[in-house]
């Protein structure tokens, strides 16, 4: 794997718990790329600027917290504000399966639950590195539908 | 805006875009730009400061009182932070962010600029790439680089001796001062910050360190005590940081690393380093016959 993807994973909002956060930035380590941490409790703003000024490919977002329904799509928002349309956002956390359509209709192009194997992350921003349609700015309605 | 190219990419930055500059600065990092591609001044245009030593010293709180003292003084800075590569995957878990509060800080977010570096794999390369990431930055308007290295190894010293000036940073009871010594960075640094002042053991260790610097001839670097966490000496070490003077010997240690730096960079981007490396390892060409060639090809 001679492809480096820079990444930054973000926990949005009053949330005390990265583990899970931990897990995945460590997993997208070891398969090669470059992952920028912005640590706890982070405003939609601030992770919004980390992803410009490190000129990250890819946001992943976690949330235990319960405000994803809020907080998600607000990132998603700032992105397009930006004009960072082209940046792929993914989630995970503890996501009802009723609240996903919403978020994939924001914008968010995956969400990973509990138990979710690390190589499936890997295999999705493999893969959505390569689509257009996977930037949050494209209006495209793509999801990923596992490898 | 992914394929502008680094002249438009660059003119953008000059105007304000964030984004434009954190574009400009993968693609120098990833070898596609150089700053030759837009540099039209030649000039000197900025300066920059390597802030470096052991993990756990307070490097990054630190950094962040002199981003937000300097931005408050309306003096835009960056950072460009230095973590290591896995050397197995190649990646890197970069959280140096984590840590600083200053660039969150909304009145004067506009003139900080805070970059996650990691020094990737090819050997020698990085310090390389460093020096044009920090011309890229001084290009762009960013007349302030602070480089942040843990001290701890030659690509890390080698990374630090890429600024202008060295700020060794240190901690109160680090052992003796031979350990500051042995990681090569005491001769490099035209200031030592004893951090963690507040703590038992940090004024016998700036003393051991000042005797130990008394021992090289020339000037010393000042010594001074600081602790980030109750700002005592802050005022005093942001006073000396403003115009801290060269000192005679760490220009000539800093050159020296940047030459041994361009010589490990032209054997590691040798055509036939590996056969080279292959053929010692067998037997069938010694060191000295594939310095020969090596000699020979310039």
């Amino acid at each position: 794997m001679d492809r480096v993807l820079r990444i930054v994973v973000a926990k949005p909002g009053l949330d005390g718990h990265d583990r899970g956060a931990k897990v995945v930035a460590r997993a997208l380590r070891d398969a090669g790329h470059e992952v920028i941490y912005t640590g706890l409790r982070r405003t939609p703003k601030q992770i919004v600027d980390a992803v410009r000024d490190e000129d990250a490919r890819f946001l992943g977002l976690s949330s235990l917290s319960g405000a994803h329904g809020h907080l998600f799509p607000t990132i998603c928002d700032l992105l397009r504000e930006e004009g960072l349309g082209d940046v792929v956002v993914f989630g995970g956390g503890i996501i009802p399966d009723e609240d996903r359509a919403d978020l994939h209709a924001a914008g968010v192009r995956a969400i990973f639950g509990p138990g979710t194997p690390t190589g499936e992350i890997n295999a999705f921003v493999l893969d959505a590195a390569d689509r257009e349609e996977a930037g949050v700015g494209a209006d495209s309605g793509w999801v990923w539908q596992g490898a | 805006m992914r394929g502008a190219t680094p002249a438009s990419l660059h003119a953008e930055a000059v105007a304000g875009s964030r984004r434009a500059l954190a574009r400009l600065l993968t693609e120098v990092e990833d070898g596609r730009a150089s700053p030759s591609d837009f540099d039209h001044h030649g000039a000197v245009l900025g300066r920059s400061l390597a802030i470096t030593g052991p993990p756990g010293v307070g490097k990054s709180c630190l950094i962040d009182h002199m981003l937000r003292a300097w931005a408050t003084q309306g003096r835009s800075t960056a950072l460009l932070a230095i973590d290591p590569s896995s050397s197995l995957s190649g990646g890197a878990l970069l959280g140096d962010r984590i840590r600083l509060t200053a660039p969150d800080e909304q009145d004067i977010a506009d003139r900080i600029y805070v970059r996650s570096v990691a020094t990737r794999r090819a050997t020698g390369s990085v310090p390389t790439v460093l020096g044009d990431l920090v011309r890229t930055l001084h290009l762009c308007g960013w007349e302030q680089v602070l480089i942040e290295t843990v001290g701890a190894g030659q690509s890390e010293v080698r990374c630090a001796a890429v600024a202008d000036r060295i700020v060794l940073v240190e901690g109160p009871a680090r052992g003796d001062a031979v350990q500051a010594e042995k990681a090569g960075l005491l001769e490099l640094a035209d200031l030592v910050l004893v951090n963690k002042a507040d703590l038992d053991g940090a004024d016998r260790h700036a003393s051991e360190l000042r005797d130990a610097l008394s021992l090289n001839e020339g000037t010393p670097p000042a010594v001074l005590l600081v602790s980030a966490k109750t700002r005592d000496g802050l005022d005093e070490a942001m006073e000396v940081l403003a115009d801290l003077p060269e000192r005679p010997g760490s220009s000539r240690a800093r050159a020296r690393e940047r030459l041994a730096n361009a010589v490990e960079r032209y054997l590691t981007g040798h055509d036939d380093y590996e056969s080279m490396l292959a053929d010692i390892a067998t037997g069938r060409r010694s060191v000295e016959e594939v310095m020969g060639v090596l000699w020979r090809d310039q």
